[in-house]
Parts: structure tokens; sequence; C-alpha cells
């Protein structure tokens, strides 16, 4: 994507919505959908006289994600206002940090194809949402604009890269990592489409080998993974086509319109706003001990990462297996989960990459979500193992197991699908096909040995799929040499 | 009246007098001195009825509070649930307020009755209480003459016995002031000691609810009743609170008396500095010894405060932009003009001074200039009391104001010298020390004249103790 005389240099600033029950500042709920102005109160109205109070949990959550991305956290960091006007901003000023972040100096490492590449992670910093403005006619009724508070002072980590993304590959490795990590350190559920993750992002050219670094433009408005690369690839393309014809870039905010796939300028460095950040001096400074740093650090789940490399020494698999079953912590949960009831991990890897993402993605659900539990997957494997079922069979089982949830033995023995593994059984099938089947018989004998696995299909076709393949397979044989 | 509420309380106990007969001669009292404008509401008189016979019956059945009985002016910036509170600006016009502030809540719990809201300079922000939208508060000693501000209400309200005390607040000596003009006590807590939560935030690390009485046992007992901890407050301190009125009477004998030698220069009324001095003499005949000091930052008192409250004001009245519970202009055909015709048209001359001197100190530029250079000031002054007080001085005494009370009008044209009104008690809120004021003698014009004892933080019975042997000895 970049050209060829020009290469990017993007930084992003990535917005978490944090899981917490209760606002940053008050005790109200931080859900997500109540009925408008249902979840305020004084505090977040911003009433003459109320007072915000620190919600520890939000600073816990921003601590885990400051650890996850390896950043120092600072003993004592300070709440600032972030001064605007605007209607759905009650206070008209942002509680947010601003000079003493709560976390610095970090980094994220990414992969882009075989490549692994660190990129610094410059602060996170805690800060409060606005309230939402409703603009849509069919609400309001037209000439109005309704305002809801319910997400006003929902708590937010701002995640604050260094300059370090040359392509837009970078940038998505990046953003997936980033939504993988906060969704494993249950801190956010890294919905895009729903705002939970939002990215903006900073963006210049500069000649390929240079070393100063060009004007910016700052990129807003980008509401899915798809719409960052879009938005990127067109900004860099607008950029270097800018430069290449001799022009200079205007340091400006882009918003991008993903519908018509081009971005318009929202403001100037003129219009930039002046926010007047100072101290919040409702908040004393927030005070961050060793002790409580430790038994964060003590208590944070495996990351990915590490859950990935884990994954392929302990068990075996294959990188890009694990790689795909930690995707999501409740996948890799459910993958760990359903080897406590069958040894073979392939064997699960397998399934739970084929047949069950099938499912699961037809239904829109997570794994902890699936009707087939982890034991019942397991159950059912397990059956394949010791050869009391088939692999196709089981996966005729595995369809009823998802209608119902139902245990794989039940439905085995209610369907009489065990396995036929006695001798004289299989015998008998395979004289009754030889018997139906004597032209062919005829041409296998006179040399076309590929006839073979015809004679196992229609035995397994005569046995309803239950004939162990193993057994018929060294019967067939011994039957066909008796013949020859 | 003019009782001691512990001698009402008394009455009360001993069926006397009622609630009920203390309200009504109160509300006469009101009634009469319509044209002092100490309040901007007072409470429906049938609903006081109510409250004050409830009180009785509580009294009657001995399971009354220790409050049970006082009658309580509120500043108008201080939120009562149901209530209006303008906090005497046009922009609060209509605003009620669904919840009750922390010290109400805790007077309340203690029996204590509600009376109105006080007049106000608008968003506490002047010296004279001539910046109300509500109109001038005057001072019932002589109506040509302010009542001082921003408290100036709540003050009158204690003065001329419309009710037994008052809450104001404090950001650099809206209750002292006030006090001293009207020849009452007025105490600004070490800020932290009295939660915040409920008054409307002029400059928040200034700010401090005070307590004004007739006396300085009825500032104590307030002071008790209100001050601790609050979880709804990040900046209350969880210092304990220790019976302050049980300590008064403990006098000055042995108490090391630090006198600023800052305070007594020039623009001191001599008449002031005679009446201080010599109730310097009479602490020192009674076994106190008065010790020379020096706080030598106090020169930048006046510019270190009016940076940094203006800042924090330009901040805090965002909130009144036109869209929620404010007034919001009919002119406005857009949202830009919604917030600036709504808040052009309704707030005062004063109130746009500041926040436009605080705008600019914050902006982009400056801000290294001022706000951050007024916060090393800041350190600097607070030093200066730390210094102090660790030099074994238990308290210091200078004049609450360079003068006494002046004419209306007098300070209007000339900001700055409305400013220095207040070159006496700013550095005090600066600092964060408590301070008392208490009525010191009156000059020859019959008007009174205030002293403050300054104390060590939290360390309001020392103030307590040193204005009650003062209100003896005077």
């Amino acid at each position: 994507m970049s050209d060829k005389l020009f290469e990017p240099v993007m930084g992003l600033e990535v917005h978490c919505q944090l899981l917490t029950r209760t606002k940053a500042f008050c005790t109200c709920s931080a859900a997500y959908g109540g009925t408008p102005n249902s979840q305020t109160c004084p505090v977040c109205l911003g009433l003459p006289g109320a007072l915000p109070v620190l919600n520890k949990q939000v600073v816990e959550f921003a601590i885990r994600m400051g650890l996850a991305s390896h950043c120092v956290i600072a003993a004592e960091s300070i709440f600032a206002r972030k001064n605007y006007f605007y209607p759905d901003l009650p206070k008209g000023y942002q509680i947010s940090q601003f000079d003493k972040p709560l976390c610095e100096h970090g980094w994220i490492e990414i992969e882009v194809g075989e490549a692994t590449k660190r990129i610094g992670i410059k602060r996170i910093h805690l800060e409060e949402d606005a309230g939402k403005s409703i603009h849509d006619d069919a609400v309001t009724g037209g000439n109005a604009t309704f305002i809801d508070l319910n997400r006003c002072g929902t708590p937010l980590i701002e995640i604050v890269s260094e300059p370090d993304f040359r392509s837009a590959a970078e940038v998505t490795a990046y953003l997936t990592k980033i939504r993988q990590i906060v969704q494993y350190l249950e801190i956010c559920d890294g919905n895009m489409e729903e705002g939970s993750l939002r990215c903006d992002a900073n963006i210049s050219m500069r000649p390929v080998g240079a070393e100063k670094l060009g004007t910016k433009t700052e990129l807003k408005n980008m509401n899915s993974f798809k719409a960052v690369e879009r938005a990127l690839a067109y900004e860099m393309a607008r950029q270097a086509k800018v430069l290449r014809e001799g022009g200079e870039i205007i340091q400006q905010t882009l918003l991008w319109d993903d519908n018509a796939g081009e971005s318009r300028a929202m403001r100037s460095k003129e219009e930039a706003h002046d926010y007047r950040y100072f101290p919040e001096p409702d908040l004393v400074p927030l005070k961050v001990s060793k002790e409580w740093i430790e038994s964060v650090s003590e208590n944070l789940s495996e990351l990915p990462q590490a859950r990935r490399d884990r994954f392929v020494r302990e068990y075996g698999i294959p990188k890009y297996d694990a790689e795909v079953l930690t995707l999501n912590k409740s996948l890799a949960n459910y993958f760990e989960e359903t080897l406590k009831f069958v040894k073979d991990a392939k064997l699960v890897s397998n399934w739970i990459m084929s047949e069950m993402m099938a499912v699961m993605k037809e239904n829109k659900q997570e794994a902890d979500q699936f009707i087939v539990t982890p034991k019942n997957l397991g159950r059912l494997l397990d059956l394949i193992v010791k050869g009391t079922i088939s692999g196709k069979i089981a996966k005729n089982v595995f369809e009823e197991m998802c209608k119902e949830g139902a245990d794989p033995n039940t439905i085995v023995k209610e369907k009489g699908l065990l396995q036929i593994t006695n001798r004289d059984e299989i015998e008998k099938l395979v004289d009754k096909m030889l018997e139906s089947n004597q032209s062919q018989l005829k041409e296998y004998l006179s040399g076309k040995e590929a006839l073979f696995g015809h004679f196992v299909g229609q035995v397994m076709k005569l046995s309803q799929g239950k004939a162990n393949p193993g057994m018929t397979n060294d019967i067939l044989k011994e039957k066909l040499k008796k013949y020859a | 009246m003019n009782k001691i509420f512990s001698e009402i309380s008394m009455d009360l106990k001993n069926e006397k007098t009622t609630c009920k007969a203390l309200i009504d001669s109160y509300l006469q009292n009101i009634e009469k001195q319509k044209e002092l404008n100490a309040f901007i509401t007072v409470f429906d008189k049938e609903k006081l009825a109510k409250r004050a016979e409830q009180v009785d019956s509580k009294i009657n059945s001995k399971s009354a509070g220790k409050l049970a009985g006082l009658v309580v002016a509120v500043k108008d910036a201080i939120v009562v649930k149901d209530e209006r509170s303008t906090s005497g600006s046009r922009i609060l016009e209509n605003y009620i307020s669904p919840y009750n502030a922390t010290v109400i809540e805790r007077l309340e719990n203690e029996d204590a009755i509600i009376i109105g809201k006080a007049n106000m300079d608008e968003f506490a922000m002047g010296s004279s209480n001539e910046n109300s939208a509500y109109g001038n508060v005057l001072n019932p000693i002589d109506t040509s003459r302010v009542p001082g501000g921003s408290s100036g209400g709540s003050v009158v309200a204690v003065a001329a016995d419309m009710s037994t005390v008052a809450l104001g607040s404090e950001t650099g000596g809206s209750v002292r002031l006030p006090a001293s003009f009207c020849g009452v006590v007025g105490l600004k807590p070490t800020y932290g000691r009295i939660s915040r939560y409920g008054l409307s935030a002029f400059a928040s690390s200034f700010d401090q609810i005070g307590p004004i009485g007739n006396n300085v046992e009825d500032t104590a007992l307030l002071t008790e009743v209100i001050a601790g901890l609050d979880s709804r407050d990040s900046t209350s301190a969880n210092v304990p609170v220790p019976p302050f009125t049980d300590q008064i009477t403990k006098g000055v004998k042995g108490l090391r008396i630090g006198i600023p030698k800052e305070y007594f220069g020039k623009g001191l009324d001599p008449e002031i500095e005679s009446s201080i001095r010599s109730a310097m003499d009479k602490l020192s005949n009674d076994g106190a010894e008065i010790v020379d000091v020096s706080l030598p930052n106090t020169e930048y008192g006046i510019a270190t405060y009016y940076i940094l409250v203006t800042a924090e004001a330009s901040s805090n009245l965002a909130r009144y932009d036109g869209i929620r519970y404010t007034h919001r202009s009919r002119e406005a055909k857009t949202i830009a003009e919604t917030f600036v015709k709504s808040r052009s048209e309704a707030f005062g001359e004063e109130v746009k001074r500041r926040i436009m001197l605080g705008t600019y100190v914050l902006s982009a530029g400056y801000y290294e200039a001022y706000y951050k250079k007024a916060q090393k000031a800041r350190t600097l002054i607070k030093r200066d009391f730390v210094d102090v007080f660790s030099n074994r001085i238990d308290c210091l005494l200078a004049p609450t104001s360079p003068t006494v009370a002046f004419k209306f009008g007098e300070k209007t044209k000339d900001p700055l010298s409305m400013y220095l009104s207040d070159v006496y008690t700013v550095n005090i809120n600066i600092a964060g020390n408590p301070a008392l004021s208490v009525p010191c003698g009156k000059n020859s014009e019959n008007m009174p004249i205030g002293i403050q004892v300054i104390a060590k933080d939290f360390d309001e019975a020392m103030c307590f103790r040193v204005g009650h042997a003062i209100e003896k000895l005077v």
C-alpha cells in the first residue's frame, strides 16, 4: 500500500470502554442500552455541587492493560480536566489525565507475515466518556437533538502508541492484538462496531530513507477493522499524491466517511481546540502502591501470545492451530477444557476449527455460549479414539448434539450407532458385498486395484457406516487374496 | 434574642419556648427587615411549621438531636433538596436541587431547622455582596454600607436575628470578611475539614463551607456537627473531629501567639490596628506570649489567588451552558449561540470578568506563565505557614480586613481596589489553614472590627479557644 517514493509513519490512539459495573466517578450503572437518561445521578449529570469519586475498579482494569503492554505503572498519577463545550458533556469538561498518566513507556509485539515487531506504547491514561447526542429524525421527530447521558461518565482507557507503524497491515495487526488482549484481560468487550473499541490515527508520509517526519493529519471516525484499513489506504494515497505533485500536506483533522469511501476535513490546525488542561481539583492524586500492582499482576490471566506458545509446547499442535484457538479467550478455554476428557489434542483442535467453528459462525456465538459442552465434545472425540464409533458417525452424532446438547453416549446408544467390531459380522458384510459386486470383482482381479476403495465404501454403506474401517480393510484384503 | 444556642436549647427542654415559637419569631424578624435583603428564598411557612412541630415532639419525647431547635440560614450556593438554589445567579433562577448537600444532611440528622437560602454574591464572587442577581444585601448596623461578601446574606441573617446561626462559604475570605463587617463570628475551616458535596463550586481547591454564629460557642457547635470525612468528597480529610465546644474555655495562658508583621503594614486602618493591638495586650495580660513572626510571601497572595481561582472558576462554571437546567437564550439559533448567548445574558459582570481571566490564564502559551507560576507561589505561601507553626507557635492573630464596612458603590468601579479587601484573608485560603474571625470592638463610627485567629491545619479547636478568650476580653 505504501507508495514507492514515500513511506507512511503512523501512530494510533485507541479508546477502550471498560467493563466495570459502575461508572468512573459515580455509582450509576455503566451498562449499555438502558432507557435514555435512566442511569444518571447528580454527579454524572454535572449538577451544581456534585463531586466525582474515583471507582477503584477502573484503576485496576487500566493497570491490567498497563502490565499486559509492559508499561511502567506510575506510583502517583494526576487527573486533569479537558475543557470544551458540547451539549452531551454536562460539566463542560471531561475528567482525563494529561501530563501524569497512569501507565507509560510500554510496548506490544505484533506479527505481520513472518516478521515480529514491537510497537511502542507511549501512555495509557484514564478518562470518562461523554454522553450521546441523537440527531436521528426518526427518534426526535425532526428539528431537535436528543441527549442521552447514560454513557456519560463511563470509564475509558486511551492507549496511545508511538508513531511506529509503517503499513496498514501493521495497524490491523496491532488493533487485532489490542482487541485480543483487552478481551483476555476481561476489561473491554472489544466491539468496534458498537464503539466499545475506538481508534484514531495520525498519519504522515516521508520520502523512503528520510529521517524527518512529514506533516501529519489525524483521522477519526473509523468504526470497524475494515474501515480502518480503507481509511488508512485512502489517506496514504491522498498524501502521496499531494507530495508527488509537489504540494504540501495541511495539518488537519479528517473525518472518515466509510459509506462514501473518503475523508472530509473536520477542523484545521488553527481551529484546533485549546482544551485548557489543568489538574482536576476535585480529585486527589491517584496513588498506586507496589502491593496493588503486584496483586493485579498475580491475578493477571495468561495473555494470548503466551498461551499460544504454551499450546504448541504443551499439546504439540501446529502454531497455526494454536493461533486460531487463542484468538479469543473463551475458545482457548474451551479447547483446554475439552482436553480433560480426551487425550488427542490435534483431534480436538481439528474438530474445533472445522465442525465447531462452522456452527458457531452460523449462530454468531462465542465458545462459552456453544450448546455442546467441552465435556460432551471430549466424550464424543474419545469415542473415536477408542474406536467405538468412526469419524464419519461422529459427525452425525455431533450434528445431533448441536440440536439439544445431549450426551454423545446417549445418542450413540439410542440410535444404535456403535461401531461393528465383531469379526464374524464384518466378514458377513464383506461376503454379501462381494456377492453383489461380481463384475467389479472380476475387474479387480484382472488388475484394476483402484476398486479396493469402492469395495470398502460398499461395506460401509451396507453397515450404515458402523463397520470398523480398519477391520473392514484387513478382512477385505484377506478375502480378495483368496480369490487371486 | 441573640442568646447563645445552649441557652435556647435549655429553654426548649424546660418548655419555656418551642421550635414553633422560635421559627415564628425569626420569620417575623425576616419580614420586618425585608429591606436588608438577606434571603433569596425563605422556606414555605407551613413546611417550616410542620418541621418545627416535628422537632418539638422529639424534644418532648427526649429523642431530639443535639441541634434541636437550632435555626439555620444557608447560603444559596449550598443545595437543599427540593428547594431553589440559585447561587445568586440569574442563570440558575429556576434551578431546584434534587439532592441535599452533605452538611444539610448532617444538620437535619441533628434536628436543626433550615429556614431559608441566604443571599450572596453571584457564584460567591465578590467582597461586598453587590454582585448578587437578587439585589444588594444591606449592613444592618448601617444600611448605607455593604455587609461584606460573598456570604453577606448568611452573616446578616445572624447579625440581624433572622436565624440562630448560618452557613456561608469561603474561597478567599467570604465568611470572615462579612463576619468582621457585621460584628459576628465566622470560621474558615481547614481545607478538607467540611465536605464540599452540595456546595456549588467557585474554585474547588479553595472552597470551604464556613459556619457563622453570634458567638464562638454556637460557631464551634455548628462546626463539630458538620465537619468530618465524607466519602462523597474526595478532598475531604480523614481527620477526627474533636468536640470543639468542650475546649473553648481553656483560656490562653501559656499559648504562644504569633503576630505576622506583613498584616500590619501600609493600608491598614489605624483604628483597626489599635483595636487589634489592645486585644493582643489583653491576651498577654492573660498569660499568652506574643511573638513577632513573618510570612514573607504574603505580598504574592492577591495575584496568586486571582490567577488560581479564576482558572478553576472558568472550568467550574462551564456546566452552566443553557442546555439542561440553566437559563437558555431565546435568541440562539445554533448550538454555539446557545452557549454564548445563554451565558452572556444570564451571568453578571464580575462572573464574566473572572471566567475570561481564568480562560486566559489556562490558555495554551499562557499556562506556564500564569497558572503554573501561581501554583509555585501557592507552595511558597503554604510553606510560610508551615514554617511559622513549626516554630512552636500556637496561632496567629491578624486583622480580618484593612477597613471596616465601606459604603455601597465605593469600590464597584475599580475591581482591583475591591480585590484588595481580601488582602488579609486570601493567603489563609491559599495555604488551607483554619481561621476564625471574631469581633474586636468598634471604630469611632460604631462599625465593627474583626480580628482573625489563624491556626495549624485541622486545629480549629485552637481558633475557637483563642477566639472565645477574645470574645470574653473585648
